[in-house]
Parts: structure tokens; sequence; C-alpha cells
């Protein structure tokens, strides 16, 4: 029988394991020892006065957005016996799954290096280091050969794999029908319904004002945006009762904020608070180590990455512009050791491979890519809106690269976390079966099956297929709810709208190309209308 | 042939099917140049014929055409640096504060074009200039044409050696408009997005010069170049790095045919709102519009304001890394070639908007009319500068236009850019 604070007295004993090691925790040390110059800090009452110069000098605050991350990221500790796959995942069968699929990804890599003579990583040489030095700032202009290279996976082979999923210890004898689930996804994981979402995604309902729709023309601008802009803004008109979280950085209270939307001016510091990224000269020196690295060393994955940007990106109305910023973040991402902190708390598990003629001798294995995360198609999508936030390198790549430890990783790994991919997939269809059970009947009868449709959107989080300012604002809320659930709900509420024509088409083809443009889309309105207008 | 009395008769000689579909959707009448016409869409070829004082014939009042016939003061890039400088001259003969000047001899708000000469004819105040700067870099254009033809950048005197009227290698350049170059400092720290260089491109209607009556079209675009800019001196042969035609980008490397490169206005907003804050964008945006209204207000007393014409121009701006506008040169003919599916639905709505303002109801038009649209027709036109709406208000658009600015409003800020908000801004 546990204690009842045992829960508690872990989370804390793991969030101090893991901020002893950081520079936080050195900076933190430093200043108290500096501040013993201090003529206010006395010797009787070291320990009180340290604390607190600490909180004045806004380093408490600083310690109090690492844990409150730590918190976010990291899922609460179960049981102290149990063993660390089960902070992964807990499901036996989940896990099962996962590594299978890992098999396959790996092999398909491995047939592509050696049918194309191609080692998975090599040094480069000089001339070739000098040159691509030369480049860096413009790859996007380097015209590779990669007609030979062709995308480790798609989404849709991966929905193929999750469609496949079962639960062995559940017997679902009964022939389908519409008391069961009759979308593509057959594993009974809970997902929430609409009464249970309404009260998570509280903070957009109908009588709350939204950046998105009430800062549109029709409402006088000085009426809603400035309201919430003020309580963003340093150094604005502020009620005294109201904190201003960005002077005082307070992510915590910066989470709650942009529940409601950011305004644009104010969204790039807001996410970086949010997700406690400060771009300190030590980060700025790790990432240009990493470009270092990328530049002393080949990796197959870069053909992979550069034909990813060339077949998506570089196409996009939106973000063929940052073409040769992706390729900046995206190499130095694949060569970062540091990500694979992530998969404790991931399904997943980093790829191993071993060095040339050492097969199998685990003291000759390394991780593959270095950073343990093969790009599929349309990986690059996951950076390229945020080119539209920040400019500097160094910051766009530590931004990216929390958004995918946090979150961009749950959609393609398979887990039963309740932001995974299976999870959002089973969401999205019980909503639709049990809101929309005309329309999903329909489709499903013309083989249309919806998950077939709006996989995708879900996979990538809506990158490519909205307008960036309402993919803005969708992650606006991703952050703000720490959750990926807005995605199925989103996709839902696509549909939703789009009924009346999904009604009359007859064909899995007419269905796509009724839904085929969603860049005309105004999200937060959908959502609103289908959680908090549409009749439960 | 009185059947159809009452449809609009249509001629053009520019072949396009953006133009064509929009006179079709309307029941307009194709007929032929010699027969009664009531609206011509002509090339700027023709606009020269018909107004010509051997060959022109007189318009009647249910005729209209597209172009003014002397547009080139605006659009001819010589003329148009002309005109300006005549204006700011002008403004300061008359003390206006508008022409005022800063510590280091330069109009704090009417310097919005690049220093620019006449060649041959102001080669040598040219040279005084270039030998102030000698590392700068200027560019050479063509008066005449259009599309980046003939465009070239130089960095050293002896590249435009043929254009010094003493040269002896040259016989004395002749003064024809064939001919003649203007060469203007090449702004060298464009505001680069992703690391690449891009112009602006922006739609403006104007259905009277006197009283100046113009309309911004709101989906105007980013021209990007397809490769990386650099300033470095070795690439000054590489259009593809410095021009931003789409006309010459097209042909390069890495031209893409689904974007072709183009940005829309509102994705540069939002970048930039994003990046650099929302009062730097705003004013970025109203600078623009400022530059557009000062452009036309300095050509319009010599414009011949003929009741038969409007004109749809095509202005080309440049912003510079310390987000100031520079306007690079006005087009009468703006391309209706559309590189890409997009390009396509915007020329159509461009002209079809246009249309819808130039000839009110789609009706036979009478040029008589007093050419103020009711604001349902504009379409993604918004009204950029209203003279006589601006005169009529006089004080009270003072106070209207200061709370404007306190509160932030987004309203149409263009409408604010006459001469009485100045005065407040100041």
């Amino acid at each position: 029988m546990l204690e009842p604070d045992s829960g508690l007295s872990l989370t804390i004993a793991r969030i101090v394991q893991r901020l002893k090691g950081s520079s936080l925790h050195s900076q933190l040390e430093r200043q108290a020892r500096v501040s013993l110059h201090n003529p206010d800090i006395k010797l009787e009452s070291l320990k009180e006065d340290i604390k607190d110069f600490l909180k004045t000098s806004g380093w408490e605050k600083k310690l109090q957005n690492a844990v409150y991350s730590e918190l976010n990221v990291f899922p609460s500790p179960c049981h102290p016996a149990a063993p660390p796959e089960h902070m992964k995942e807990p499901l036996a069968y989940m896990r099962k799954a996962q590594g299978s699929w890992e098999k396959r990804i790996l092999k398909s890599l491995n047939s592509m290096s050696t049918e194309l003579s191609i080692p998975l990583a090599q040094k480069r040489p000089v001339s070739e280091q000098k040159e691509l030095l030369n480049k860096w700032n413009e790859m996007g202009t380097d015209e590779p050969d990669l007609s030979l290279f062709r995308p480790v996976y798609a989404p849709k082979d991966f929905l193929e794999v999750l469609m496949n999923l079962r639960n062995p210890n559940y017997e679902n004898g009964e022939q389908p029908s519409f008391r069961n689930h009759l979308g593509l996804i057959q594993v009974p994981l809970k997902v929430k319904d609409i009464p249970e979402l309404k009260e998570d995604f509280s903070e957009l309902g109908l009588n709350i004002g939204q950046l998105g729709i009430d800062d549109s023309s029709q409402v006088p601008p000085e009426f809603f945006e400035n309201e919430h802009v003020r309580v963003g803004q340093k150094g604005m008109d502020l009620f005294s009762s109201v904190i201003n979280f960005l002077v005082e950085q307070d992510s915590a209270a910066a989470q709650q904020y942009v529940r409601q939307g950011c305004p644009t001016a104010l969204r790039a510091d807001l996410w970086a608070l949010i997700l406690n990224i400060s771009n300190q000269p030590e980060d700025i020196l790790y990432y240009e180590q990493l470009k270092s690295n990328v530049i002393q060393h080949d990796l197959l994955v870069d053909s992979l990455i550069y034909k990813d940007v060339k077949l998506t990106a570089s196409n996009d109305d939106y973000y063929f512009v940052f073409e040769d910023y992706l390729y900046q973040v995206l190499l130095c991402f694949s060569r970062d050791t540091s990500v694979l902190e992530h998969f404790t708390y991931s399904s997943a598990t980093p790829p191993k491979s071993y060095i040339r003629g050492k097969l199998g001798m685990e003291e000759y294995a390394v991780f593959y890519p270095p950073n343990g995360v093969i790009p599929f198609h349309g990986f690059s999508m996951y950076v390229a809106p945020l080119c539209f936030l920040y400019h500097e390198p160094s910051k766009l790549y530590q931004i990216f690269r929390e958004m995918y430890v946090r979150f961009f990783f749950r959609l393609h790994s398979i887990s039963s976390h309740p932001s995974g991919i299976v999870s959002l997939c089973l969401l999205f269809e019980t909503l639709l079966q049990t809101h929309l059970p005309q329309l999903f009947y329909h489709l499903r009868e013309i083989g249309a099956q919806p998950l077939r449709i709006s996989f995708k959107w879900m996979v990538r989080a809506f990158s490519g297929y909205l307008a960036t300012d309402q993919l803005l604002l969708l992650w606006d809320r991703i952050l703000g709810y720490n959750s990926l659930e807005i995605l199925a709900v989103l996709a839902a509420a696509v549909f939703a709208f789009r009924a009346v024509n999904l009604m009359e088409v007859t064909s899995l083809a007419a269905a796509e190309a009724v839904l085929a443009d969603l860049s005309t889309l105004k999200v937060m309105p959908l959502l609103q209308i289908f959680l908090f207008a549409t009749v439960t | 042939l009185r059947i159809m009395a009452g449809k609009v008769k249509w001629v053009t000689d520019i072949e396009k099917s953006v133009l064509i579909n929009n006179f079709e959707k309307r029941g307009w009448i194709q007929v032929a140049e010699n027969e009664d016409w009531n609206f011509y869409w002509m090339s700027v070829q023709t606009i020269r014929n018909v107004f010509s004082v051997e060959t022109g014939y007189r318009l009647s009042d249910d005729q209209i055409v597209n172009h003014f016939p002397n547009h080139y003061e605006l659009t001819r890039k010589d003329l148009m640096v002309k005109n300006i400088k005549r204006y700011r001259k002008e403004l300061e003969k008359e003390g206006s504060p508008l022409a005022e000047k800063d510590e280091n001899g330069k109009y704090i708000y009417l310097d919005f074009v690049p220093v620019t000469f006449m060649l041959p004819a102001d080669y040598n105040l040219f040279v005084e200039e270039f030998r102030k700067n000698p590392s700068s870099t200027w560019i050479m254009k063509p008066c005449g044409k259009a599309q980046g033809k003939g465009i070239f950048l130089i960095n050293k005197l002896s590249q435009i050696k043929k254009w010094s009227r003493d040269s002896k290698t040259s016989s004395f350049v002749s003064q024809s408009s064939k001919e003649a170059y203007v060469i203007s400092l090449y702004i060298n720290n464009p505001l680069l997005i992703g690391g690449k260089k891009f112009d602006l491109r922006l739609y403006v209607l104007v259905s009277t010069y006197r009283p100046l009556r113009c309309y911004m079209y709101k989906l105007g675009f980013c021209r990007f170049c397809t490769v990386k800019y650099t300033p470095s001196t070795s690439e000054l042969d590489n259009m593809f790095v410095h021009l931003t035609n789409v006309a010459i980008q097209k042909h390069g490397d890495d031209y893409n045919h689904i974007h072709g490169g183009k940005w829309t206005v509102s994705n540069l907003r939002l970048y930039l709102e994003s990046t650099r804050g929302k009062e730097v964008t705003n004013k970025l945006f109203d600078e623009i519009h400022w530059i557009i209204v000062q452009s036309l207000k300095a050509v319009a007393p010599v414009m011949n304001n003929d009741k038969h014409c409007f004109e749809c121009y095509g202005y080309d701006i440049i912003i510079d890394d310390k987000l100031k506008p520079w306007l690079i040169e006005v087009n009468a003919s703006p391309s209706l070639t559309s590189s890409t599916a997009n390009d396509r639905i915007l020329k159509y709505n461009l002209i079809n908007d246009t249309l819808n303002i130039a000839v009110p109801n789609g009706e036979i038009p009478d040029c008589k009319w007093n050419k103020s649209p009711p604001k349902e027709v504009l379409g993604n036109y918004e009204v950029l500068y209203d003279e006589e709406m601006a005169q009529s208000d006089g004080p009270d658009r003072d106070l209207r236009s200061r709370s404007g600015q306190s509160t932030g409003v987004k309203g149409n800020r263009a409408r604010d850019s006459g001469k009485p908000v100045l005065t407040t801004w100041k």
C-alpha cells in the first residue's frame, strides 16, 4: 500500500536529481556564493537571507520555471517497484508493437544503405567539409541527386500498423455493430467525450474572448485584444491586480494565458517562456558544436532530410522561403544526443547500429542517428511554422527541439498515452461516430473511413494544411493545455463543418477532394462550435 | 446590330485570359477596334496612338480606356524621379512641413526614392556622388524597358564609361529615349527573409488625378529571389541574386511552379509582426501607403486627367533591413501573365475588382460620372487616398486620426495618410 505522499516525494526526488546536473544548478550556486559579499546577508540567518536574495533577484523564478518545465514533460512516476519500461509505456502489447515497428524502419534504412552502397555514417573529406561550411546558409541551392532515395516511411504506412494493433487480453468476439467502434482503431483505450473535453478546454468557451475570433474586423479591436495584450505586454498600463508574467518571467502563468491565444507580436516570447528556452551562451555554443558535427560527418539520414524538405516545405506557399533554415535545424537535430533523454518517457527506443564488422557486439553499438530519431515523410513540417517566429538559428533550433521532445514525438510512436497518436485517432473516431453517426456510417459505407483522411493532418499537427496564422493559434493551445488532444477535436470539427458536402460524395477520392483544401478554415470558431455549440 | 444595345462593347489588344474571362462573365460583347466600342483595355503602345496629336481621335462620353495619356510621367523611371524631385522642391519653396529636412540635408518624409541620376545628362553629378562612396553599388536601368531587361549593376566608374559626355570612345550619345538610362544607388541592405531578398508588388488603381482618388489592392505579394542574396561583388553579374522580376527568376534553376517564389503580403505581415513587433510593422505599412500617395501627388499636376481614363499600376517596392520602404518603380502595364495557379486567381480577381470600380454596374459607362463607387463594389481594393474627402473633412479629421493612433485602431489607416495627419504626427 503506497503512502499518500510517496508519489510526491518520488517526483521531488526525480526533479532534484535531474536539475542537479544542469547549468541552472551551477548558476544558482554561483549566485548564492556571490551574494555572500552582499552586506544584507548575515551569517546568523544565512539560509533565509540567501533564499530571499534569490527570490528578489529573479533566480527563484528561473528555478520555478525549470521545475514547472520538468513537471510538464515528465509523467508522474508510477509505483516505485515498476520497471523503467513502464514510464515509457505501461502496456506490454503497445511496447511490443512499437518494437516491431522500429525493427521494420531500421531494416528499411539498412537495406537502403546496402542497395545504394552508402554507409549510414562516414567522415567527410576535408574539401567537402570546407564546401559545406561555405554553403551552410544556402544548402537549399544544392541539388544533390536524391532520385534514389525514398522516405523511410510515410504516414499512411504508419496508419496501417496502427490499424492492426490489438490488445491480446481483449476478446472482441462480437460482430462489429453500431454499438461497437466502427473505426480503424481497434484497441480499447480510454478517450474523453465531449462533456469531459468541454471541461478540460473550458477556456475556449463561447463566452470567453479568443484571439483568432474576437480580434477579427467585426469586433472593434480595442474591445478585446488590447485587454488581452495588456495583460501580456511589459510596461503597458496594467490593473494592479493582474500579474505581469512576461516581466516576471512566469512560465506557468504564460501557459495559462496562451489558452486564449497569443497576440502575434508576443507569441515568440511566450512560447520561449513556456518551453523554458532562454538562449544562453552555452546553448548557442552547443548549437555551434552540433553544426561542426554536421560538417565533419555525413549521415545517410541527411539525404532523407534533404529529400523531405524538397518534397514538402520547398513546395509550400508559406514555408518555401525558409528552406535553408530547415536544413540548418534538422541536420543538427540528427546529431543531438541530448534528444536521447526523451526516450525515458517515450515508448520508442533509439535504433542501434554497429560499427562495421562488429555486428551484435554491444561495445561497438551506437545509436543511429545520434539523436535516435529517424525522419519520415513530412517531418520537416514540424519545424517550418516555427520559422515565422524565430529567425535566429540557434533559438529556432532549441524551440523546435523542445517542441519535439514534449509533443511531436508522440505523433509517430505507438503508445497508450492520451496525447499519443493512437489515442488521438481513437478520440477522433469516437467523437465522429458519437456525434455525427450518419456521416460516419455513410463514409464507412463508401470505403472512405474518416481516419484515412484525417490521419495525416494529426500526424503533422496540421502543419502544411492550415494557413500559418491559424496553425499558430492551434499550436498556442497545444502549449497552453500541454496536450495534443486538440488535434483530434479539430479534425472532428473539420468533418462536422464539411458534413453536408461529405454526405453527398460516393467515393474515397471524392471525400478526399472535399477535404483537400483546409487553407481557408478558421480554427477557433470551428473548435468552439464543435465543443460548445453542438448538441450532445 | 442594335439588338445588343445596352451591353458594353469591349476591345483589347492584350490577349490574356484573366482579362477576357472577366469581360465575358459580364456578358460584354467583343468588337473590333474600328467599331463602336465602350471599353478598350489597351497596351501602352496603343494608348500612345489614341492620344497622339497626329493619329489620335476624340473619345466619346461612353468610352473608357485603361491608361492615362501621359502615364509615363509616373511609369518611366527617369520622369518619375524628375517629378518627385520637382514636387519636393515645390513643397520646400512653399515652406511645407512635408519638405522638412534633417541635419544631413535629407528629406525626413519624402526620401523614398534611392538617389538617382539620368544618364548621360547628369553624368557629372553622378560622378561627384559616386566619389563620395566609392565602394557603393549602383544599378543601371534603361528608361524605356520593362521586365528587368537591360539592367545591370556597376561598382566601378569604368563600367559606364560610354555614358560619359566627354568620353573619347563614344560619340555623343543621343538623348533619344531608347538609350537613356537612370542610375540609382543600389539598396545593398535589403531586408532578407530566410536569407532571401524580395521585393513587393502592390497594385494601385487611380480613377482620377484631380481630385486624386486612388485605391490599393489588399492582395499584393512579395517576389523572392531564388538564389541566396549576397552583397559580394563577385555575384554582381548574377541577375538571379539581385533582380526579383519574375520574368528573370522564372529561368533560374530553382524556380518553383507551385508557389512561383511569391508570398502574400499577409504572410509578410505575420512574419514581421511575429519577429519584429506590431508597432514597427504597422509603421512600415503606413509608410508604404504614404510613399505611394506622395508619388501620385507628385505627378498629379502634370497628368492629363482625361475623364475617359483610369489606370491600374504595379508598384515595386523594396524594404531595407531598417524596415524602410523604397519606391523602385511604377509599372503602367503590370503583367497579366500567371506564373502559378494562385497567381491566375489573384490576377483574375484583380481585374474583376478593377472593372467593378472603373465601369460601375458593368453598364455602358458615362465618363462624366463622379467616379465615386459605393463601398460594396470595392472587393479587395481599399481606399488609399481620396482627396475630395480629405479636404472636406478638414479639422474634424485631425481629431479622429489622432484618437485613431493612440488606441491602435486597425481600421483604415490608409485613409489617414493625407497631410492633416502628418501635422498631428509632428
